[in-house]
């Protein structure tokens, strides 16, 4: 092998600045990339979302007739008017109907599959769970239309079954799935030395669960309960088709309502580019966006703050 | 000896009566899958046919076939595909080979947490607001497939990184001792060692994509074009979009319709979940560590 002849190169076995080593330092740093890509998308989720909203929200934008009115009239000749209270409630109806629903199944269901199922029964259970959580929102929302519309006007008599109760049952079945796994992953992480300290003291599997493993998981189970809010908050195309798609203070479960998503959806079509009413869309965005983060990074921190030690 | 006394027996009802509970409530929750598969073929299936995948719609959409919109869905899902599996795995690798435990990494962990929790709106707004107009493609099948891919990196990424770190650490050293680079080792030994699970990854986010209906409504989906995508910088139908409006915005279609579109839908998301789900068990039984 020839020697090194590059000047102030060190002579020794850990000096190869040979192709090898070259592409290997070109690969770190594509990675590199690859990996802050992720910072870098959610940074441009924002940038983007702000940049085309910002006029309205430096120049239009009053937050007490965001949160005070609930009149949401963009598209008036004369006066529009920009109220969000009726959607902020739509929204919070439809969720907290749906989180009302589903977090005792999800719940229940995390604690079936991690304490009480074994061997092939747990995983047909994890699987079907999962199969739930790939039924597309469009699928979720047609349902709602055909099925759970005409299923609620004759089971309650009521004129419409497009409203809270539709939509709410439908966020909560797509809410479960995600509920059910971080809940599960939260039990599972609680150590095994728990349960055979208080199994070794004569409790039972069902005290074992209800006054040791469900405590120590608590922080996994907020959590989850948490990203099943933000799911359901995020939720646009089946709240679209199942809530009835109405502005309303909701006074009861039949009510049709509208939520923040929906009314993106709904409307960014039919804007100019540019325009108030876009650029008051492209707030409601902001808005969304900000909201969810707040949810994820709270979830995140319950998740990762608790560390168990062995 | 020991003998059951009556406290013992009351706990272990509870318990049994607790188990029970248990089990119906996840049922319960599991139930409206069948339900639903089996209204949607009950309803759909005497729609399906040859010609009713292959045919264009016609007579204002309240007739005919999804042909457009079931080619449109291939291109939308291709090109996502395209863009977002180099720049997951990517960043998988980095995340399980490189990234030392500091600030920086528990940043991107939770930017990628963020990704996927993002509504579905708001990415399409940023679809919008980035890639329409900044970017300059326009209401596109590019503009639509980049915002896809955006929403879906989570996906590759939390699969492409699961296979990598299944790699036993000693496959690793062994390549390093004999005198292998980093980059080496991952594309002699990492890769080919896991590239089943990425795949596992590809097939779920195939899945993912062809279902989203609000990203790609203002990015580059059209309600109604009779016309098949030339290039990426056509506008396209796409079935979820398709579902969408001839079920709530068409008047006169007739029932049926809707239905059929919903099964083809759901037949290709359940499909590509089930091939993946198989897959994963299949290789979990032939591993050898």
């Amino acid at each position: 092998m020839a020697a090194d002849s590059r000047p102030g190169a060190r002579k020794g076995a850990d000096d190869r600045r040979d192709a090898a080593w070259y592409i290997d330092k070109a690969v770190a740093l594509l990675v590199f990339i690859g990996g802050v890509s992720a910072i870098l998308f959610v940074v441009g989720i924002f940038v983007f979302v702000t940049r085309e909203g910002i006029g309205f929200l430096v120049g239009r934008f009053s937050l007490s007739e965001f949160i005070g009115s609930i009149a949401w009239r963009p598209t008036s000749e004369k006066n529009p008017t920009y109220g969000g209270l009726a959607l902020i409630l739509g929204t919070a109806s439809v969720t907290g109907l749906a989180m009302l629903v589903s977090v005792p199944f999800s719940l229940g269901a995390a604690v079936y599959i991690a304490e009480f199922a074994t061997g092939r029964t747990r995983e047909v259970l994890k699987v079907l769970i999962e199969l739930l959580a790939a039924i597309p929102s469009v699928v979720w929302g047609f349902i709602g239309l055909v099925l759970i519309n005409p299923l609620i006007i004759e089971v309650f008599d009521v004129p419409v079954g497009l409203s809270v109760l539709n939509s709410g049952l439908i966020l909560g079945l797509m809410a479960a799935p995600i509920m059910t796994t971080i809940a599960e992953d939260a039990l599972k992480a609680v150590p095994d030395s728990y349960r055979e300290a208080a199994e070794a003291l004569g409790a039972t599997r069902w005290q074992v669960i209800t006054r040791v493993v469900l405590p120590a998981a608590r922080q996994g189970l907020v959590a989850a309960v948490l990203l099943g809010v933000g799911r359901g908050f995020g939720e646009t195309m089946a709240v679209l088709m199942a809530s009835g798609h109405s502005i309303n203070v909701p006074t009861s479960v039949f009510d049709s309502v509208r939520a923040l998503t929906a009314t993106i959806a709904a409307e960014l079509g039919e804007t100019a580019v540019g325009s108030e009413h876009y650029q008051a869309l492209f707030t409601l965005g902001i808005f969304l966006f900000v909201v969810t983060f707040l949810i994820n990074l709270t979830a995140d921190i319950l998740v990762r703050g608790k560390r168990w030690s062995h | 000896m020991f003998e059951a006394t009556a406290l013992n027996r009351k706990n272990d009802r509870v318990q049994q009566m607790a188990k029970l509970g248990l089990l119906v409530v996840t049922l319960v929750l599991i139930l409206p899958v069948a339900i639903i598969l089996s209204m949607l073929l009950y309803e759909g299936a005497p729609i399906l046919s040859f010609d009713f995948l292959f045919t264009e719609p016609t007579k204002g959409m309240t007739a005919g076939g999804i042909f457009p919109a079931f080619i449109g869905t291939i291109w939308l899902v291709a090109v996502a595909l395209l863009a977002s599996v180099p720049v997951g795995v990517a960043a998988a690798v980095y995340l399980s080979e490189y990234a030392p435990d500091n600030w920086l990494t528990r940043v991107i962990n939770l930017a990628i947490i963020n990704l996927a929790g993002v509504p579905s709106i708001v990415h399409a707004l940023f679809g919008v607001g980035a890639f329409v107009l900044f970017l300059g493609f326009g209401t596109s099948i590019l503009a639509a497939s980049f915002t896809l891919a955006v929403m879906s990196l989570p996906v590759v990424i939390v699969a492409t990184r699961e296979s990598l770190q299944s790699v036993p650490q000693a496959f690793r050293e062994a390549c390093w001792n004999m005198g292998a680079t980093r980059w080496q080792t991952i594309y002699r030994v990492v890769l080919p060692n896991s590239i089943s699970g990425i795949l596992t990854g590809v097939i779920l986010e195939v899945s993912r994509t062809t279902g989203e209906t609000a990203p790609i409504m203002f990015t580059g989906a059209a309600f109604f074009l009779p016309f098949l995508p030339e290039s990426v910088f056509d506008q396209t139908m796409a079935m979820s979009l398709h579902l969408f409006v001839i079920s709530t915005q068409v008047p006169g279609v007739p029932e049926q319709l809707p239905y059929g579109v919903a099964l083809v839908l759901i037949g290709i998301v359940l499909c590509m979940n089930a091939a993946s789900i198989a897959f994963r068990m299949y290789l979990r039984g032939k591993k050898k560590w």
